[in-house]
C-alpha cells in the first residue's frame, strides 16, 4: 500500500471525521468518515482515496483525469444500485470521493464467509439486480457507459439484500510496455478486452464469470482466462438448476455475438429461470434424468447372507468371494450368483478376500488369518494373531502381510504358514498393507504410517494427526492414504517426506483409487473427491448423503463407489457428473469390484448385488 | 518361489548350526540380494549426483539484462542413504515496467533464501526431521513470498519464475509466466513441464489462433499472470517422480522462442557436458537474432 493511511479522528476539509478504514484499494484507502455538518445526526460517508504516486508527469494527470472522471460520472447517475456522490477534492497528491455510505458487505467478503454454496434463489435475485444497472448504464445518453469492472468486490449487498455497483474508477494505469500488460481484473474480463475492443457485451461476459464465480466457489483469477467452459457448473454444485447453468454460460461466450445481445435479455432469462424453478429449493443431488435412470437399474442377481456385509469383495475366475458378520466367507458363482460354498470362521469378517495360488486369505474377528481351498472351500491352515483381524491381506514374494488389532504387522510365509517376522506397529493396524520395491507400507491406529523392509527393519515412519485406517497405495514412486485427521496425504515412497497434503471436509478411511494420474477418494463429509496427482489440488467433488468409507473402483470410464446413505453411485469419472445410482437397504461400508462388465458391491442389508457396469 | 528357496538355501549353508529344516525362520527376500544377474547399465558417477550447467546473454537486441538465474546444487552421502538436493530457479523480469531487473532478482533471491531456510538447513541438523509442511506447501509459500516482496518493493513490477526443486526422487516445479522447464530423456522426447501463462498460449489452447499465429501474434508478450502481478495470486505448482535418467531444462522465452524443441534437444544430445550444452544454446539464440534476454540452465539427473 503506497502511502500512509489516514488515522481515524482526522477531519478532512473540515467536514469529514474519519472512522475506520473500509477497504484497500491500490491507489489507496477507503473509509467510513462522519459528516459534520450534520451535527445533530450521524450521517456516514464513505471516502475513498487516491494517492497519487507516479513520477513521471504525464502517468500523474493521466491518474487525476481519471479520477476526475469517475467523480463527474457518478454525479450525472441516478440508480438505487449506484452509489450517490457528494463532494470531490484534491489535497496535494491526495485526491478524495464523497460517496454515500453503504452498510453492507461486497459480495467477495460474503464469498469468503459463507460455508458451502450461497443458495442459488440469492444468487438469481441479485444477478438479475445486476442487470437493470447494467441496462442503465449501457442505455446512458449520450453516450453508453461500460462499467468494465464487474466482480464479486465491486459489488456490495446492503442491509436490505439489494446489490449496489461500487468503484467506477477506471482509473487503470496502463504503461505501455513490450511485455506483460495486464488489463482490467483478469479472469472475470472477457476475451475482446485483450484486443481492447470491450464494448456493453464486456459486461455480460464480466457479470457470467462473477456468477460463475458465486455458484462454484472457484476464482477465476486462479484459472487459465476463458476457462469457464472447462469448469460446468452442477459437478462442482448440484444444488443449481440446469436452467441456472445454462443462462450463466451463455453469457460467457467466447463470441461476443453469442451472448445475450443485452442486459435486458439476460435480466429476462433470469426471470424465466425463476419461474421454472419456481424459486423452490432445488432438488438435492441427482438430476431428473439420474433419478429416472435410478428405476431402471436393476441388479442382474442378488445373494443373501445372514448378518451385514461391512467388507469388499473379491473375484477369481468365475467366483465372487466376500466375507460377511454372520461370520462366513463366502463363494458365490458370479454369472448368476449361485451359492458355491460358505466357510465358517468364529468372528464377523471385514476383511477383503485376496485369491492367490487356488486359496482365499483373509482375516477374521476371531483373531486369525484364515486360508482356505478357492474351490472346495476348506481349510488349508490358519494362523493366530493375538486380535481380531480387521486388515485385509497383502501378498507378496510367497508372503502374506497382514495387520491385527494386536498391534503387529504379521509376515507369514505361503507356504508353510508359519511366521516369518511380526513388528510391533504400537497400536491396532487396520490398514492393508501394500508392498511395493521390497517396502511394506501400512497405517496404524495411532496414526503413523510405516514403511518396513523385507526384515522387518523401520526404513521411515509418518506421524499424521490421528488414526489411518486407510490402506496407503504406492504409485508411481509416491504413498497415499487418509487418515482421520482428514487429509489425504502424498509422501515420497522412499523417504517419507509429505510431498503434498490435501484437505478433506471431514475425517476419512477410505483407501485412494488411482487413474489417469488423478486420486479418487471418499470422507465423512460424504463426498466423493478427484485430486489431480501432481498438484495436489481437487478437480471435482461429488456429493452423497452420508459418509462414504469405502474406497471408489474406476471401470472403463465409470467410477463406482458406495455410501453410507445405501447407494452404489455411478459417475464419469473425468467430471464426477452422476450417471446412475443403485439403492440398497442398508449402509454400503465396503469397496466394489468390477470385472468384465459387472459390478459387485456387499451392502449392510445383508446382500451381494451384481449390476450391469 | 525361486528365489525363496535360493535365499532359504543360502541361509542354510550360512548358519550351518541352525537345528531342524522347520524352524529355520523365513522373510522375504529383497531383490538386490538375489542371485539373478542384473542388466549391465552404462557407467554413472558414484554417489549420484546433479551435474548443472548453466548460461545467459542479453541477447543481440537489448542493452542490459532482466533475466535473473539461480543454482544450488549440493549432494549429501552417509552411511544411511544419500540426498539429493537442487534448486533451479528461473525469472525474467517484465519490460516495460519499472525495474524488470529488480523484480527478478528480487524473485530468485526471495524464493531461494526461503526454500534453503525451510527445507535445507533441517536437513543438515544433527538429527534431521523432514519438516512439517510438504514440498509443495513449501514451494507455494516461497513463490508467495517472492510475490509480496515484488509488490512491496517494486509495486507495479513483475516477472515470470520456473523453479525446480529436486530432493531425493522428488522433482518440484513451481511456475508463472512463460519461461519453461523441459524434460529431455535420454536422445530422444523433449516434454514441456509448464505451462505459458500467456495470453496467445491460451488462445491456441482455445483453438483461437494456430501456433504459427501465435509466434507472430502482436500480444505475444502479454502474460496472464506473473509474480507481483494481481491478487488473489497463484503459481502452478507440481511434483513428479525424477525420471531415471535425462535432464532437465529451465529457460527463459528468449531461448525457446526462437531456438526450437528439437534443436535445443540436440544440442543438449550433442554437447559433451551440460556446460557445454547451455553455451551453445545461447549461441544458438544469438545466432537467431538475440531478441530477448537469454537464460539456460541444464540438469543432468542422476541414474
Amino acid at each position: 500500500m503506497p502511502g500512509q493511511q489516514l488515522e481515524p479522528g482526522i477531519s478532512l476539509a473540515n467536514r469529514y471525521l474519519i472512522q475506520e478504514v473500509i477497504g484497500v484499494g491500490g491507489m489507496g484507502a477507503v473509509y467510513r468518515a462522519r459528516d459534520l455538518h450534520f451535527p445533530n445526526v450521524v450521517k456516514l460517508v464513505a471516502v475513498k482515496e487516491m494517492i497519487n504516486q507516479a513520477r513521471d508527469p504525464l502517468v500523474r494527470s493521466t491518474i487525476v483525469r481519471n479520477f476526475e472522471r469517475e467523480a463527474n460520472l457518478l454525479a450525472t447517475l441516478d440508480h438505487p444500485s449506484i452509489p450517490r456522490i457528494y463532494d470531490y477534492f484534491s489535497h496535494n497528491e491526495r485526491s478524495y470521493l464523497i460517496l454515500e455510505f453503504i452498510n453492507g458487505k461486497d459480495l467477495e467478503a460474503i464469498l469468503n464467509e459463507t460455508y458451502g454454496f450461497i443458495p442459488q434463489e440469492k444468487i438469481v435475485y441479485w444477478t438479475v439486480e445486476l442487470c437493470d444497472v447494467l441496462h442503465y448504464l449501457h442505455s446512458h445518453k449520450p453516450e453508453p457507459i461500460i462499467f468494465r469492472d464487474m466482480k464479486p468486490s465491486n459489488v456490495m449487498i446492503n442491509q436490505r439484500d439489494h446489490v449496489i455497483l461500487i468503484d467506477f474508477g477506471i482509473a487503470k494505469t496502463f504503461q505501455a510496455g513490450q511485455r506483460g500488460t495486464m488489463i482490467g481484473t483478469e479472469g472475470y474480463s472477457p476475451p475482446e478486452q485483450y484486443r481492447g475492443e470491450a464494448g456493453h457485451l464486456a459486461d455480460i461476459y464480466a457479470l457470467g464469470a462473477t456468477i460463475h464465480h458465486l455458484l462454484t466457489k472457484r476464482d477465476p483469477r486462479l484459472e487459465p482466462p476463458f476457462s469457464f467452459g472447462e469448469r460446468p457448473i452442477i459437478p462442482i454444485n448440484p444444488s443449481v438448476s440446469p436452467e441456472m447453468e445454462k443462462v450463466v454460460f451463455r453469457s460467457l461466450q467466447y463470441n461476443p455475438q453469442d451472448r445475450y445481445s443485452t442486459a435486458l435479455e439476460m435480466k429476462d432469462a433470469l426471470l424465466a429461470v425463476i419461474k421454472k424453478t419456481g424459486m423452490l429449493p432445488p432438488e438435492p443431488a441427482g438430476s431428473p434424468a439420474a433419478v429416472s435412470a435410478q428405476q431402471v437399474i436393476k441388479p442382474l442377481w442378488e445373494f443373501a447372507c445372514e448378518d451385514e456385509i461391512r467388507g469388499s469383495p473379491a473375484f477369481s475366475s468365475g467366483t465372487v468371494y466376500v466375507g460377511s458378520y454372520d461370520n462366513n466367507m463366502y463363494a458365490v458363482k458370479s454369472s448368476n450368483g449361485d451359492f458355491l460354498w460358505k466357510y465358517p470362521t468364529d468372528g464377523g469378517i471385514v476383511s477383503k478376500p485376496v485369491v492367490y495360488d487356488g486359496n482365499i486369505y483373509f482375516g477374521s474377528e476371531d483373531r486369525r488369518l484364515h486360508v482356505i481351498n478357492a474351490r472346495l472351500g476348506q481349510i488349508n491352515w490358519t494362523y493366530y494373531t493375538d486380535g481380531p483381524v480387521r486388515s485385509s491381506p497383502c501378498i507378496a514374494e510367497s508372503h502374506v502381510f497382514i495387520g491385527s488389532d494386536d498391534g503387529n504387522m504379521h509376515a507369514v510365509n505361503t507356504l508353510s504358514g508359519r511366521r516369518a517376522w511380526q513388528l510391533d506397529a504400537g497400536a491396532p493396524v487396520r490398514s492393508t498393507p501394500m508392498v511395493e520395491h521390497e517396502y511394506v507400507y501400512f497405517g496404524t491406529e495411532a496414526g503413523e504410517l510405516y514403511c518396513v523392509d523385507f526384515s522387518s527393519k523401520v526404513r521411515w515412519r509418518y506421524k499424521a494427526k490421528r488414526a489411518i485406517t486407510s490402506s496407503p497405495v504406492v504409485h508411481k514412486g509416491n504413498v497415499y492414504f487418509t487418515s482421520m485427521d482428514a487429509t489425504l496425504y502424498a509422501l515420497d515412497a522412499k523417504t517419507g517426506w509429505v510431498v503434498w497434503r490435501y484437505r478433506l471436509g471431514k475425517a476419512s478411511i477410505s483407501t485412494p483409487c488411482i487413474a489417469e494420474d488423478t486420486i479418487f477418494i471418499g470422507a465423512a463429509d460424504g463426498k466423493i473427491t478427484a485430486v489431480d496427482i501432481r498438484t495436489g489440488k481437487d478437480i471435482w467433488s461429488f456429493a452423497t448423503e452420508h459418509q462414504v468409507t469405502g474406497s471408489p473402483a474406476i471401470y472403463a470410464d465409470s467410477l463406482y463407489c458406495g455410501s453410507v446413505d445405501g447407494h452404489l453411485y455411478c459417475l464419469e469419472y473425468r467430471t464426477g457428473r452422476l450417471r446412475w445410482k443403485f439403492r440398497t437397504n442398508g449402509p454400503i461400508t465396503g469397496t466394489p469390484i468390477a470385472v468384465d462388465g459387472v459390478v459387485y458391491i456387499g451392502s449392510n442389508d445383508h446382500r451381494l448385488y451384481a449390476l450391469s457396469a | 518361489m525361486k528365489r525363496f528357496i535360493e535365499k532359504f538355501r543360502n541361509e542354510k549353508i550360512r548358519n550351518p548350526k541352525q537345528p531342524a529344516y522347520e524352524e529355520i525362520p523365513t522373510r522375504p527376500i529383497p531383490r538386490e540380494s538375489s542371485l539373478t544377474q542384473q542388466e549391465p547399465s552404462p557407467p554413472q558417477p558414484e554417489p549420484p549426483q546433479l551435474i548443472v550447467g548453466c548460461a545467459q546473454s542479453a541477447g543481440k537486441q537489448r542493452d542490459h539484462n532482466e533475466d535473473a538465474l539461480f543454482t544450488l546444487t549440493t549432494t549429501l552421502v552417509n552411511d544411511y542413504n544419500d540426498i539429493t538436493f537442487g534448486l533451479y530457479i528461473v525469472a525474467d523480469g517484465m519490460g516495460g515496467h519499472q525495474h524488470g531487473e529488480v523484480a527478478s532478482s528480487i524473485a530468485i533471491r526471495t524464493m531461494a533464501s526461503s526454500i534453503v531456510r525451510k527445507l535445507y538447513t533441517p536437513l543438515l541438523s544433527p538429527k534431521p526431521n523432514p519438516p512439517e509442511e510438504s514440498l509443495l506447501e513449501i514451494m507455494q509459500e516461497g513463490v508467495q513470498e517472492a510475490h509480496r516482496a515484488i509488490t512491496k518493493q517494486v509495486p507495479g513490477g513483475g516477472t515470470t519464475l520456473t523453479a525446480a526443486l529436486i530432493l531425493g526422487n522428488q522433482m518440484t516445479i513451481a511456475h508463472v509466466g512463460d519461461s519453461r522447464a523441459y524434460l529431455i530423456e535420454n536422445g530422444s522426447q523433449i516434454e514441456a513441464l509448464t505451462r505459458d501463462h500467456s495470453l496467445v498460449n491460451r488462445l491456441v489452447e482455445l483453438g483461437q489462433i494456430t501456433t504459427d499465429e501465435a509466434a507472430v501474434h502482436p500480444q505475444r508478450n502479454v502474460l496472464y499472470r506473473a509474480l507481483g502481478q494481481g491478487e488473489p495470486f497463484d503459481a502452478d505448482i507440481n511434483s513428479i517422480q525424477m525420471p531415471e535418467s535425462g535432464y532437465l531444462l529451465l529457460c527463459s522465452d528468449g531461448l525457446w522462442s526462437v531456438v526450437n524443441e528439437s534443436e535445443l534437444q540436440r544440442l543438449v544430445k550433442e554437447s559433451s557436458s551440460p556446460e557445454e550444452a547451455c553455451q551453445r544454446m545461447v549461441e544458438a539464440a544469438n545466432a537467431a537474432g538475440g531478441p530477448d534476454n537469454i537464460s539456460a540452465i541444464l540438469i543432468r539427473l542422476p541414474g
